[in-house]
């Protein structure tokens, strides 16, 4: 057993880490997030030379076909970075659904071109209710036309295509197609932007069914999880930098064990975090028994630790955290859209009940 | 990262599974809640057989009478004396922290002379570090050795000496140079718990029980080859058997937790909340699954810091993360449990009414020692400031 990162996924992980630094630092965050859709098209091709656009994804559509692990360090370092724009709405979410859902014709011909970069896309999932349980979707499709609405829609104004979840099955809507209104909701994270957006007897092509859509989705909720870890690890660096610097009463605050020990606090969240992220990526790439499980412990303990490592990391920081200027709340922005997107930690513990108390199985499977 | 086990580590759990299924006491739970001095001939016993069958102290290495295992193998070897609910070992701080701090610092004839006792359990160890004004800082120690001869003169108290009623011997930490830097005036001393001067008394804590000792020390001769390690390089001696303890303690803890967390969920399925069973009710089911989520973490960190500290070869700071992650996730448990029992959960053993025969009021009491115990939270949380994350030493 070997729970560290191999030669290969340490490469990778790194290599992310210099190409999001090169590409994607502070500045080129805040230009973005200023933007309508925090999308750049060079930005986006050089995340298409590296690969990433396809990384996940099997050989035979244009991907790398890595596992989720490599994905989900991939994801660690994007929120890091606190990448702006539709990758994770493109290619972990509506690449995902796709690969699962999909059939080699509609794998061809709608995610060749998001491992190849030519297209963006996302997944329309929740409706007015904002409820992540699946049962609670309303939308049906009647002889090939949708009419109704979706909220919380990230990227939707950059997409080329839409995959709508509907009660019968899953949709695709082209974003020329008729009847289709994009409008912008004012979220809390500027650098991923979310819309609502109206079907009205707008022609949508049936790509799948539903039943399939439960593994894409915790990929996708994992992935969260990851960018949250990444998010952290951010947070928790700039704070140990500022502790170490700033100065009162003749001393760098962070000698101060009411400082010192929640910058202990935020490194005990981060770690834990990462590693309730590491095995849920391991667990579904080998298809664990335990995958949904890990899922959730990840997505629930990342998302209060995401909340909890930036409350501390603002509080620090002082009058310095609360400026616009600093970077941190632009990572609490994101934390909290992120915490609530693909369930809270409300919703994963309720998850995990289900499971653990309600039938009885064990949490994980121990060796 | 491969999380799956390994052919060799498969092997060692399989013999492992193997011997303990047939050397395994079938009468552990009539002995369990009887007093440590009645059952402690019979944790001998089973000690003497484990070492028979070689499982004694599978950490340490082949030629001193262990398995030279590895980290994952350690882990795997308390997961299976969990899942068999294996008694203790008699001489558990002589195998996990002493011995190993020997062997890493011990003479060729220290070696041969402690080790075959502490594997057989012939010589019971017990570890004098903790002082009335020397808890967690523990280097301003006052423990006076002096040189006399070929022999130390040693005179002071200490205190939280677990096993100190049945020890033989005494890893001791002693000042034997007043006027050098606090860290730097100490030493490391093997006492024979014989010795005259010496004089154990129970230290009675808040659960009622005695677990831990105080010594006292007056004028008690100790040969001078007894030093383990260098003269005033004591401070890195015990530092090394500190590291073990935090190291290792964690790993036996996730299924203790988690049979805590099976039998905490098949009674919210029959205590009464609200008029339906407690398993039905959000508040306990959220409080249940937050806690069954943190032990499946604790065992991720786990496994992730044994990874780390294989590919490094020492166990490091990240001690820390496991002991305040475990110490303060068994309160969160204990409280779980509480509400769920509610009135019932302050029964002590011996009520008539009690819940699994006072184990929850037991546990909740004891779990207030766990954040204190082998390096308070508040020490952990400076360890980490400091030597993980390079913020200036607090204090």
């Amino acid at each position: 057993m070997q729970f560290g990162l191999s030669e290969s996924q340490e490469f990778l992980k790194d290599s992310a880490r210099k190409f999001f630094a090169g590409e994607c630092p502070s500045a080129e965050v805040r230009r973005l997030m200023e933007t309508n859709t925090a999308y750049d098209a060079a930005l986006w091709s050089k995340l298409t030379d590296q690969g990433y656009t396809g990384i996940i994804f099997p050989e035979e559509y244009g991907g790398v076909g890595l596992g989720k692990v490599e994905l989900m360090l991939l994801m660690e370092e994007a929120g890091r970075a606190l990448l702006p724009g539709p990758f994770f709405s493109t290619v972990v979410l509506a690449g995902s659904v796709l690969d699962a859902v999909g059939t080699p014709a509609h794998k061809k011909r709608y995610l060749a071109p998001i491992c190849r970069g030519e297209s963006r896309a996302t997944v329309a999932i929740l409706e007015a209710g904002a409820s992540w349980n699946p049962r609670d979707v309303q939308l049906s499709a009647a002889n090939g036309k949708l009419t109704g609405e979706k909220f919380f829609v990230s990227d939707a104004a950059i997409a080329d295509f839409i995959v709508v979840v509907a009660r019968n099955g899953v949709f695709l809507v082209d974003s020329k197609a008729s009847g289709l209104k994009i409008s912008p909701m004012s979220g809390m994270d500027l650098t991923r932007k979310l819309y609502v957006v109206e079907f009205s007897n707008t022609p949508a092509e049936e790509i799948g069914s539903t039943k399939d859509l439960p593994r894409a989705f915790e990929i996708a909720t994992t992935a969260l999880a990851a960018e949250l870890v990444g998010g952290m690890q951010r947070i928790l660096e700039i704070t140990v930098e500022y502790a170490k610097t700033r100065k009162q009463f003749g001393k760098p605050i962070g000698i101060f064990q009411a400082v010192q020990h929640q910058c202990a606090d935020m490194y005990l969240e981060t770690e834990s975090s990462r590693s309730a992220v590491y095995y849920a990526g391991w667990a579904l790439e080998e298809n664990s028994p335990d995958a949904a499980t890990a899922v959730s412990i990840a997505k629930m303990y990342a998302s209060d630790a995401g909340r909890a490592v930036g409350n501390r990391g603002i509080q620090i920081h002082g009058g310095m955290g609360f400026t616009w200027e600093n970077d941190l709340h632009l990572y609490y922005r994101r934390a909290k859209s992120s915490e609530t997107a693909f369930g809270d930690a409300t919703f994963h513990r309720e998850r995990i009940a289900s499971m653990v108390i309600d039938s009885g199985s064990v949490c994980a499977k121990s060796a | 990262m491969d999380l799956n086990l390994t052919a060799e580590e498969i092997t060692f759990r399989d013999e492992l599974r193997a011997w303990l299924s047939t050397n395994v006491p079938k009468d552990w739970s009539e002995w369990r809640e009887k007093p440590i001095e009645e059952s402690f001939p019979y944790l001998r016993a089973w000690q003497r057989k484990l070492h028979e069958g070689c499982w004694a102290a599978v950490s340490w290495p082949k030629e001193y009478g262990g398995r030279s295992a590895t980290l994952m193998q350690q882990a795997l070897f308390w997961e299976e004396m969990a899942r068999v609910e294996a008694p203790p070992m008699a001489n558990s701080l002589g195998l996990g922290l002493i011995g190993p701090t020997i062997i890493a610092c011990g003479t060729e004839a220290q070696k041969k002379r402690f080790i075959p006792k502490i594997l057989s359990a012939e010589e019971i160890w017990c570890q004098g570090f903790s002082e009335p004004n020397a808890g967690s800082d523990l280097a301003g120690l006052q423990m006076e050795a002096r040189l006399d001869g070929d022999h130390y003169i040693v005179n002071g108290q200490k205190v939280w000496t677990s096993y100190g009623w049945v020890g033989d011997w005494c890893e001791l930490v002693v000042r034997t140079d007043a006027s050098a830097a606090k860290h730097k005036g100490l030493t490391v001393l093997l006492v024979d718990m014989k010795s005259p001067g010496v004089e154990v008394r129970p230290l009675r804590q808040m659960t009622g029980e005695s677990e831990f000792n105080e010594l006292f020390f007056r004028d008690v001769r100790v040969p001078a080859e007894n030093i383990l390690g260098k003269v005033n390089d004591g401070w890195n001696v015990a530092m090394s058997t500190l590291m073990y303890e935090r190291g290792s303690y964690g790993a036996r803890l996730h299924l203790i937790f988690k049979r805590y967390m099976t039998r905490l969920i098949e009674l919210a399925r029959t205590i009464q909340r609200n008029g339906r069973p407690a398993a039905e009710d959000p508040v306990i089911r959220q409080k249940l699954a937050q806690c069954s989520a943190e032990i499946e973490i604790m065992r991720f960190n786990q496994m992730r810091a044994f990874s780390r500290i294989t590919a490094t070869g020492v166990p490091g700071p990240e001690g820390s993360i496991q002991k305040i992650f475990w110490s303060e996730l068994n309160q969160r448990l204990q409280q779980i449990a509480q509400e769920l029992l509610g009135s019932y959960g302050q029964l002590l053993a011996g009520d008539p009414n009690a819940v699994d025969k006072g184990l929850w009021s037991y546990a909740y009491l004891r779990t207030r020692g766990n954040t204190i115990e082998a390096g308070t939270s508040e020490v952990q949380r400076n360890i980490i400031g400091h030597f993980v994350l390079g913020l200036p030493r607090s204090y």
